[in-house]
């Protein structure tokens, strides 16, 4: 049990997929400038990535990695190098079914969250999470923690920086500065903040 | 060479540059910057794709229905960056493995993505090849930028050559830590956009708010 809640703990804080790997960083900063429009991307992204990246694992392990059709009589085949566009449209079309189950089953969910969805197919850190939990060879409970965990930190991450821009708005800032470059100024001292936690053992 | 094919190659590089502009293709700005070489292997990598989607898109517009063109594009755009990524571990193993996985990433970069969907559906061949090439070369401008930064004042060499002999090694200078962590790729971006923008002025944003300095006599 340990071991899953370090798993956690790291993916949420040391190593945060917005701070640490500038994951999704796009949407981190179109979307960070009201701290409710944050919660629902955040919340979207947490339920995105608890579904892709065991659904991709599962896939590398048992379809595309080198000796893992087995099962099915095939030894020798190796399909690694049809990952990307695997995962690629693994993500597309959870994406759309989760869309098409929340307007059916969760209206009012789907009203809060529906606008995200379609941004999140395009997202780096859901395709990040994926490929690094593919990459460090995770079993399928650690991918489902690293999914949840590596979703909550980005959505850690983002109501955080959307938190400090709502206040940001009535400081003065130099006019080159304005908007973009003083956010970069802010992540880069969020993330100075979330270094921290480096070296954090359980 | 004609003055639209011009504009599309010369405009990205600083009047309306995907990353410190459009606010496109961050990510991989900010994560492959601690060294000059793997960021050289990543503008290549992203301008061949960039340059070879927008061609494949554009060459396919008139026939491409509208609903299913986004799934069209990140199918092009994946097999691409699928050979890219295998030709940098036949050729640049090394660098691949610095690289991990922001090669596949160039998938979801939003520079590839967005100039297909925004210039390539809608012209012509040759002008999307070159607008792909110019997107790519803006790109790259700031990457080098940072990572010759990053390099330079973090561990005083310059793909791998010593310009600023260390301390440690019995130089003088001594090197900047923290240009090899994480925060500085921001702070690096946060100030060329400034620079960018005392530069050209008129990609300053405008304020949400103007702060409003009340004289003593209209308080009363």
């Amino acid at each position: 049990m340990g071991n899953y809640a370090e798993l956690f703990i790291k993916a949420v804080f040391v190593e945060n997929l917005a701070l640490s790997f500038f994951l999704g960083m796009c949407t981190f900063l179109a979307v960070s400038k009201r701290i409710q429009t944050a919660f629902g991307l955040g919340a979207a992204v947490i339920v995105v990535q608890l579904i892709t990246v065991p659904t991709n694992t599962f896939l590398y392990h048992y379809v595309l990695e080198e000796g893992a059709l087995a099962w099915a009589g095939l030894p020798d085949v190796d399909l690694s190098f049809l990952g990307l566009v695997t995962y690629i449209g693994v993500i597309a079309a959870m994406v759309q079914i989760l869309e098409m189950v929340l307007d059916r089953y969760f209206p009012p969910l789907f009203h809060t969250l529906g606008i995200y969805l379609p941004l999140i197919t395009v997202n780096c850190a859901i395709l990040g999470g994926t490929l690094f939990s593919v990459q460090r060879d995770y079993t399928m409970p650690e991918s489902i923690v690293y999914g949840v965990g590596s979703g909550f930190g980005w959505a850690l991450a983002l109501v955080g920086l959307a938190g400090i821009r709502e206040k940001l708005k009535y400081s003065d800032v130099p006019e080159g500065l304005q908007g973009l470059g003083i956010t970069f100024i802010i992540v880069g001292l969020m993330s100075l903040g979330f270094m921290a936690f480096a070296g954090i053992q359980l | 060479m004609s003055s639209a094919a011009k504009r599309a190659l010369v405009a990205p590089v600083v009047d309306d540059n995907p990353v410190t502009l459009q606010v496109l293709g961050i990510c991989s700005a900010l994560a492959v910057t601690t060294a000059l070489l793997p960021s050289l292997y990543m503008c290549l990598a992203l301008t061949v794709v960039a340059a070879l989607a927008n061609t494949a898109v554009s060459a396919i517009r008139h026939v491409l229905p509208g609903s299913i063109r986004i799934i069209v594009q990140m199918t092009i755009i994946a097999s691409l960056v699928i050979v890219v990524d295998e030709s940098l571990k036949a050729f640049a193993f090394e660098t691949s493995r610095e690289l991990s996985v922001f090669v596949g990433l160039i998938i979801t970069n939003c520079i590839v993505l967005g100039r297909t969907e925004s210039f390539a559906s809608k012209n012509p061949v040759g002008l999307s090849f070159l607008d792909g090439i110019g997107n790519g070369l803006g790109y790259s401008v700031i990457l080098i930028l940072v990572a010759s930064t990053r390099e330079l004042l973090g561990a005083g060499t310059l793909l791998g050559y010593t310009i600023l002999p260390q301390v440690a090694e019995g130089g003088w200078y001594n090197p900047n830590g923290m240009m090899l962590l994480p925060p500085s790729a921001f702070f690096v971006i946060g100030l060329i956009i400034w620079a960018v923008r005392t530069w050209k002025a008129e990609q300053v944003e405008k304020p949400e708010f103007r702060i409003h300095e009340v004289h003593r006599t209209e308080a009363l």
